[in-house]
């Protein structure tokens, strides 16, 4: 399936849900609510013609610093989405406010969610509701702060490498 | 402590009649075992806290990060070419394919595409990497099974291939070769020859280490029916590389969605069906082959351009050039066309036609230019300048190379200035090591040596 026809089906199944969809550089885009967020990756992974088995890759962007965006919602979710019956693959994307930045976890859908979870909320502190064990993956517990925020300054230095006490 | 159930019988017990422990179940006390980081099998950089029930492994917890280092906020810093040699830093076994991944990442969110040349040097370039990285970890993994003969066998063939990227880059493991529109150099004179002979080694090595391990009864006792995984896991896990070709999935980047030289040339997908540690041998021999065949192929059709020639239309060094003017022979050589590279890269202006985008927006002008006309010079400041540089429009783009442990994705944000808004790195190892667990619980402590050997853990791709 091309990936127009792709975003068509997903538009299809959830309508209003979907908050805009795009084909930059040929890579398909669908924006869609958070709400809808866990129904859109359940529907992506089962539908026959979608099949979406793999979730490639899960991460993260801070726009606060992106020129036109300041004042909107500062982070975007993404998941890149791979199927192998049909070798095709999408991105969704979902917007969430910095004072509610939550959203709901993939990891009934696919284990790898875990970690790649895990790494979101580490770099950017972004929770996932129902996740199952929310701990820093590659910082330390004891680290204080998101360092891929983009208010978290390259240089800052911080002095706990072990145990605090 | 992510404990799982216990699974039904592994194919070792059902094989071998193996059991497996007794104990905790009843009320005794698990005995709880850290390895690492610093174990010498677990490269420094890995913890893993097992939960042991004598010496059945009965949970695991897998800590990584002990190898972080700001890739992807470091990027955000400089300019789209500053994050190369960060790049090299990912997986530094294979780093070649580490450049090319990002600069093609980068390229498509410029809607721009490399000359034929280019992309022909970046398929041998990767391909000769792969190997490399497979060789280090074959021979890693025999190594640590007590194999040392294998692992040095394999060091030694691993030499001559980076003899072959030294050639071509300057450096053995920190190349910074990949560009964005291109690559820093094209390939030296003499290179297709060089690494026939690199090869032809290679392949005796290889076939030295298949009568070596592959019908070895300890190797095969420590490898079949160890560390393995389901079909749907290792999908559910989304790991892909060897491992999933190790479980039947063909699953390959270069196959599925084939960019630069990869549906040119003819080779097959490696596939075993078994999913444990002797399956993903098996499938890292056969792609060394394949990789090879592909090497071969692409230096047999790679698209040339023009070469330097003397007055005469012989071809000549631009070495010998220079040593000639030395001795004082300069007659005829005011008539010789030849490009000398003034930067002793090997870029000449030639060279940067066939292996650089034209595009005067992306790649930096052949030094002759931006010594010798003031529409060089201001080409080179206008990509050098703070603020000025490469600046696509503002969007994102991810694009996806078969790096040697699997998919290897970039994804790209740009906000339309001078340097990444975001890029995120896709590490083709942290699938396996998160899946780890669910591939050492139920086996023996020893057996998580050659199950931790073989899922390739790189630390600098996945802490980044």
């Amino acid at each position: 399936m091309d990936g127009a026809a792709l975003l068509d089906e997903i538009r299809a199944r959830f309508g209003a849900a979907v908050v805009e969809t795009h084909d930059h550089r040929g890579d398909h885009t669908a924006v869609v609510e958070r709400a809808a967020l866990r129904d859109v990756l359940a529907f992506c992974r089962d539908s026959g013609a979608l099949a979406f088995d793999v979730l490639m890759d899960l991460t993260a962007v801070d726009y606060s610093r992106f020129p036109g965006r300041e004042d909107g919602p500062r982070f975007e979710v993404v998941y890149h989405l791979y199927s192998i019956a049909h070798n095709h693959r999408v991105r969704l994307k979902v917007r969430v406010e910095e004072d509610d930045a939550t959203v709901p976890t993939a990891v009934p859908l696919w284990p790898i969610a875990n970690w790649f979870e895990r790494e979101v909320w580490d770099m950017f502190g972004i929770r996932f509701d129902g996740h199952p064990d929310l701990r820093r993956l590659l910082m330390y517990e004891e680290f204080v702060g998101h360092p891929l925020r983009k208010d978290y300054p390259i240089n800052r230095r911080q002095p706990l490498i072990g145990p605090a006490h | 402590m992510a404990t799982t159930e216990p699974r039904a019988t592994t194919r070792r017990e059902f094989l071998l009649g193996e059991g497996s422990g007794t104990g905790a179940a009843a009320g005794q006390e698990a005995m709880h075992l850290g390895m690492g980081p610093q174990h010498p099998a677990m490269h420094g950089i890995i913890r893993i806290v097992t939960e042991l029930d004598g010496e059945t492994i009965t949970g695991a917890d897998v800590e990584i990060g002990y190898l972080h280092r700001a890739f992807e906020k470091d990027c955000e810093v400089g300019g789209w070419n500053n994050a190369i040699p960060y790049t090299d830093r990912l997986n530094y076994v294979s780093p070649l394919i580490n450049n090319f991944g990002y600069a093609n990442a980068v390229e498509k969110l410029l809607g721009i595409e490399v000359t034929e040349r280019c992309k022909y040097i970046r398929t041998i370039m990767s391909e000769i990497s792969r190997i490399c990285d497979h060789l280090t970890c074959v021979g890693a993994t025999a190594m640590e099974l007590g194999a040392f003969t294998v692992f040095l066998y394999m060091i030694k063939a691993r030499e001559f291939l980076w003899e072959l990227v030294e050639a071509v880059t300057g450096a053995r493991l920190t190349i910074s070769y990949g560009r964005v529109g291109g690559v820093k150099a094209d390939l030296p004179d003499g290179f297709a020859d060089q690494t026939r002979k690199a090869f032809e080694e290679t392949r005796v090595v290889l076939a030295e280490v298949h009568r070596l391990l592959t019908g070895n009864r300890i190797f095969m006792d420590r490898m079949i029916g160890v560390g393995m995984l389901s079909r749907e896991e290792t999908i559910a896990y989304s790991i892909t590389g060897p491992l999933l070709r190790a479980v039947g999935v063909a699953y390959d980047v270069r196959r599925a969605q084939p960019h630069w030289a990869y549906d040119r040339v003819e080779w097959e997908v490696a596939t075993q069906k078994d999913g444990d540690n002797y399956a993903r041998y098996l499938v890292r021999m056969a792609e060394m082959e394949q990789s090879m065949r592909i090497a071969e192929q692409a230096l047999a059709g790679i698209p040339s351009g023009p070469v330097n020639v003397d007055h005469e239309g012989r071809p000549i060094d631009p070495a010998m050039y220079v040593d000639q003017g030395k001795q004082g022979k300069t007659e005829g050589l005011l008539l010789v066309p030849i490009t000398l590279s003034p930067n002793l890269q090997g870029q000449g202006r030639d060279a940067q036609k066939r292996v650089n985008v034209g595009d005067k927006r992306v790649v930096l002008p052949p030094k002759e230019n931006a010594y010798g006309s003031i529409e060089g010079l201001m080409n080179h400041f206008m990509l050098i300048m703070e603020g000025y540089g490469i600046r696509p429009a503002p969007g994102e783009a991810y694009f996806a190379t078969e790096g040697a442990n699997g998919e290897l994705g970039f994804y790209v944000v740009s906000d339309g200035g001078d340097r990444p808004y975001r890029v995120r790195c896709r590490p083709p190892c942290l699938p396996p090591l998160a899946a780890l667990h669910r591939m050492i619980v139920g086996e023996m402590v020893a057996d998580l040596i050659p199950t931790f050997g073989s899922v390739n853990m790189i630390g600098g791709e996945l802490d980044r």
